[in-house]
């Protein structure tokens, strides 16, 4: 990686291990070692709750990787908020988004934007109110 | 299930089936109550997730140079209320520094409203998140939890001290009670609807 920048090798690894060593080295798997060093989603703006749900239930995930594979159990059968595909793997939010830009890439789950709430539609509101009424 | 040929329901345009989410934010000083109150009314138990605050607020494309940085995170705890197939609503809690407001961008999508949860001994812990609401123009309710059961002050009191507009609703609860939250959340809601009226068909003078 650091070759491509011209840094003599030497420093490269002086650097690295300065770096990587102790408490610096933080968690041991990075969260962005899972995404491959992206920290920007691809393709769509997804948001804390954007719902996200496997497209194919039957989605065969032995063959994937880890966390893909985790997050296409999680909603598999019902449709679950990014934050909240975050909190159950125990992700941060940023990670996840990355993760889940990929499964959209790979067409392998829906999503559902939130719903607009700049002018917010009042029939959304009252069915709001009536089932928090409902609890 | 969640196939294609769901359509239109009731004028809610269904993409994909997956139905739609909206949120309200819980938000106040440590300790008032935001992890209770979300508790107490969600389906789900509280879940917290984190966010990087270097990652979001600098917006960098990738962790060359931050590895030397501490990073700072910041956890929301949030829960689940299903409306309907087709609509749920999540309640986030956030905390109420400044600081966190970093993330906004991100926590006002979607956001129908807000609860701002005070303690009558540490009211101005509140202020940063009322004056936040009020710029911004978000509906919110105070919801000042008495959660020892002593009610030390009313809430014409709480309502001077905090210099909010008339409209906004501020409510004496405890947040332990499912049906105080719900209080408080339907407070927020009719200010919530009342403010989307007016902004349908503002008041003629």
């Amino acid at each position: 990686m650091t070759e491509d920048r011209g840094i003599p090798p030497d420093a490269a690894a002086a650097a690295a291990a300065q770096a990587w060593f102790d408490r610096h080295a933080g968690p041991l798997v990075r969260p962005y070692t899972i995404t491959g060093g992206r920290t920007r989603p691809r393709g769509d703006d997804l948001a804390l709750i954007t719902l996200v749900v496997a497209r194919d239930p039957r989605q065969v995930t032995v063959r994937m990787r880890p966390e893909p594979a985790a997050i296409l159990e999680l909603c598999r059968e019902q449709p679950l908020a990014v934050a909240e595909i975050a909190g159950r793997l125990d992700l941060p939010i940023s990670v996840v988004k990355v993760l889940l830009g990929d499964l959209i890439e790979d067409a392998l789950i829906l999503t559902r934007a939130p719903v607009a709430v700049d002018a917010p539609d009042v029939r959304i509101i009252q069915r709001v109110i009536e089932g928090v009424r409902r609890l | 299930m969640y196939a294609d040929s769901d359509g239109i329901e009731d004028g809610i345009e269904l993409t994909g089936g997956v139905p739609g989410a909206v949120k309200i934010l819980i938000a106040g000083g440590f300790g008032v109550g935001k992890t209770t109150m979300v508790g107490s009314v969600s389906e789900i138990p509280p879940l917290e997730t984190e966010e990087f605050m270097t990652a979001a607020s600098m917006g960098v494309d990738d962790l060359e140079g931050v590895e030397q940085k501490s990073t700072t995170t910041v956890a929301m705890d949030f829960g689940r209320i299903t409306i309907s197939g087709e609509l749920v609503l999540y309640l986030f809690g956030t905390p109420g520094q400044q600081r966190f407001w970093f993330m906004w961008d991100d926590l006002s999508v979607g956001t129908l409203g807000a609860v701002v949860l005070a303690d009558t001994r540490r009211l101005e812990t509140s202020f940063a998140s009322i004056d936040f609401f009020e710029q911004r123009g978000i509906p919110f309710a105070v919801g000042v939890n008495c959660f020892h059961g002593k009610r030390e002050c009313t809430q014409d009191e709480v309502r001077a001290a905090l210099d909010v507009d008339p409209a906004v609703p501020v409510l004496l609860c405890d947040v332990r009670h499912r049906e105080s939250s719900k209080d408080v959340l339907l407070a927020l809601l009719e200010r919530v609807m009342s403010q989307a009226l007016e902004a349908i068909a503002p008041a003629t003078t």
